[in-house]
């Protein structure tokens, strides 16, 4: 955790310093105005990014009820606790250098400041917007959606809401008292935040946890698959009620989107006919990644069951893998519209997916017998990313599943030609998917001779 | 039903768990007691293969625990919270295990109906999930899971605690007549001696991990108990 904050830091920081140059260099126009018409993306971006991983004041409150101190100054308190968070400081590592960089290339002082203490303010904002939107899933939906599909409009230019942001965003530059404005704003939600939450300072109110209305379930349609139904049937309500392993499927999806960077040119580094293969097995196996690589650990809070169960791993893991596999094919077909950037750019997808169901996917299951991270899963805490998820032997399995597919392909690219590196990464895949038999049986005996560790593991709540 | 021959387990120097023998025949109500630490829990860990015994082993019918895997479908337990899953709400629970335990729906609805009055109302069509439910009926609901498929080996660690009082004398009379008309050996942990002298026939007891009292349960168990914990 401490690295990936200094790691952070380390990006804005360098962001901050270089982005006006950067901006200025590649002829995109004034630095500011190019910032001020991208940041309303920042700025919801950053609300994304808060929901799913802020953690809200109020689990620590239960304990301060009853002793005696003023319920104001246990809410100003909490309020307090977020005004702190790493979520607001952060930003500051990009926007100060920004600012000073400005201030140095000779914009008036009075402007500079008044931009940057509003959309700092701005950002101060977001953290109380949180707070009161929180648990509230419907409403952050539909705005996730709203951008989207914003998002979407302004790079196929049909629509483009930063004409109508940006001159907000650049007034605050040019006429700074109206910084004055948002941190009345500010102010205005502090203050309702704060009434909201001494309104709801009981049990069976604000502090309660969210509970849904649960509705038994039967899928029948899946006891066709006998004893693998049952397990199948679980795995869809798992993902289906859980905040953490909906995540996961989110990411998947915005993994279809990667390969973006490859096939556009974004980003140069990129441009290299192996990274197509790269791009493909990142955009079929966004699931795999996000989800497989965390088996058995999505069954951690109740791993005790399943192992004195009448359960039999192979059908436990069999379910996992068909998931793995639905979701793969069901990417695929998603990314179809990757045919815009040529045929080529979609067989490379193709290709990618073969590999991911023919090897990747025992690999993800066999690695994650290594992976004894118990998950919460009605939180999303750690769902970026975990230490104890990376260790040497995980390490050591990851490079298969990326590294693996290039030197196949490769060795066909440079040794014949771009169609005989596809095809021996598809053969490879093939024959990996005909060893299914004998990877089950070795990924099995992996599970056994782990169980006990594993138990031991998952006791130990995160 | 359970024999037990040289157990230990130690985590380091410290020996949690030493029981050179014990046998419990079919059918029999068995009841552990002791204070925190002193080994019940991993006794019952042990029986369900779920931690490694340093040396010796447990027969559960003449399998071997940790070396085959014959006992899961006619051994059952309720440990604690991590034996139900939480995202499930309890009828999609009760069909899981019984899918598990090669039994259809008619079959768990058929059970179900016999626990009408001990789930008082508050487990079925609750539109509740597990996680959502109070600590005493996740409880009831764990240990009803514990009965699908006609165990007859059942396991209950401290199956009395978080119980409302009328659940509590329901579940004595469902152990009670369990081991005795239909020959389930039923093994109870309990910090509650009332309850577990009511109930067991046989109460053992360890200390530090050792056995230290098997008892035939009689009228003068409670107070020989008492004593012996009290002193």
């Amino acid at each position: 955790m401490v690295l990936g904050v200094f790691y952070f830091m380390a990006v804005f920081l360098g962001l901050g310093i270089g982005a006006f140059y950067i901006i200025e260099k590649q002829g995109w126009g004034d630095p500011l105005l190019v910032v001020n018409r991208f940041i309303v993306y920042y700025l919801v971006g950053d609300l994304y990014v808060r929901y799913m991983l802020q953690k809200m004041p109020i689990t620590n409150i239960k304990p301060l009820l009853y002793i005696p101190i003023d319920k104001s100054r246990i809410v100003w308190y909490s309020l307090g606790k977020t005004v702190v968070s790493f979520f607001n400081w952060s930003h500051a590592f990009f926007f100060i250098p920004f600012s000073i960089v400005l201030l140095m290339e000779g914009y008036p002082p009075l402007g500079v400041i008044g931009w940057h203490l509003g959309i700092m303010a701005l950002f101060f904002c977001n953290n109380f917007i949180n707070v009161l939107v929180n648990n509230k899933d419907n409403v952050f939906y539909v705005l996730l959606g709203l951008f989207t599909v914003l998002g979407i409009c302004q790079y196929s230019e049909l629509f483009n809401i930063t004409v109508y942001s940006a001159p907000f965003f650049n007034a605050l530059y040019e006429l700074p008292w109206m910084a004055l404005l948002i941190c009345g704003l500010l102010i205005a939600l502090v203050f309702s935040a704060f009434s909201y939450f001494k309104r709801h300072m009981y049990l069976d109110a604000g502090l309660i946890g969210k509970k849904s209305m649960a509705k038994t379930e039967d899928y029948a349609w899946l006891n066709r698959f006998g004893n693998l139904g049952t397990f199948l049937k679980n795995d869809i309500k798992l993902i289906r009620r859980n905040k953490r392993s909906k995540t996961a499927v989110i990411m998947s999806f915005f993994f279809i989107f990667y390969g973006l960077f490859f096939f556009t040119g974004a980003v140069e580094a990129y441009d290299g006919p192996v990274w197509k293969i790269f791009a493909g097995i990142f955009i079929s196996g966004g699931f795999l990644f996000s989800f497989g690589q965390f088996v058995p650990s999505w069954d951690s809070s109740y791993y005790p069951l399943m192992m004195s169960q009448n359960i039999r791993y192979r059908e436990y893991l069999t379910s996992k893998w068909y998931l793995i596999i639905i979701a793969t094919v069901v990417s695929t077909i998603l990314a179809s519209f990757y045919i815009y950037f040529g045929w080529d750019t979609y067989l490379a997808v193709i290709v990618g997916a073969i590999y991911n169901i023919g090897i990747n996917s025992y690999m993800v299951l066999w690695a994650g017998a290594y992976i004894k991270t118990p998950i919460e899963l009605t939180s999303n805490k750690k769902a970026f990313g975990d230490k104890q998820a990376f260790n040497a032997k995980t390490l050591l399995l990851t490079l298969p599943k990326l590294i693996l597919p290039l030197g196949v392909y490769a060795l066909g690219h440079y040794s014949i030609g771009p169609t005989a590196g596809y095809i021996f990464v598809g053969m490879a895949g093939v024959i990996g998917f005909g060893f299914r038999n004998k990877a089950f049986a070795m990924i099995e005996s992996i599970y056994k001779k782990e169980k006990y560790k594993t138990l031991a593991a998952y006791k130990q709540k995160a | 039903m359970i024999s037990v021959q040289n157990l230990t387990k130690k985590y380091g120097e410290s020996i949690v768990l030493n029981i050179e023998n014990l046998e419990i025949p079919k059918g029999q109500s068995f009841g552990l007691v002791g204070n925190n630490g002193a080994g019940k829990t991993t006794f019952f860990s042990l029986m369900l293969d779920l931690i490694q015994p340093t040396t010796g082993h447990i027969a559960n019918n003449g399998v071997q625990v940790d070396s085959s895997e014959a006992w899961k479908p006619f051994t059952s337990a309720f440990i604690d919270e991590t034996f139900l899953i939480g995202y499930l709400t309890p009828e999609e629970y009760f069909y899981f295990i019984g899918e598990l335990r090669g039994r259809n729906k008619a079959d768990i609805d058929n059970l179900l109906d016999g626990f009408e009055d001990f789930f008082h109302d508050e487990i079925l069509g609750q539109k509740k999930y597990l996680r959502d439910l109070s600590k005493g009926n996740q409880k009831k609901a764990g240990i009803v899971a514990s009965f699908i498929g006609d165990p007859e080996v059942i396991i209950l660690d401290e199956p009395f605690a978080n119980l409302d009082p009328t659940t509590q004398i329901k579940l004595k009379g469902i152990i009670k007549d369990l081991a005795a008309n239909k020959g389930v050996t039923v093994l109870v942990s309990s910090h509650d001696l009332i309850h577990v002298t009511e109930v067991c026939e046989r109460i053992v007891v360890l200390n530090k991990g050792e056995l230290v009292k098997d008892i035939s349960t009689s009228t003068e168990t409670l107070k020989e108990l008492e004593v012996f914990f009290g002193g």
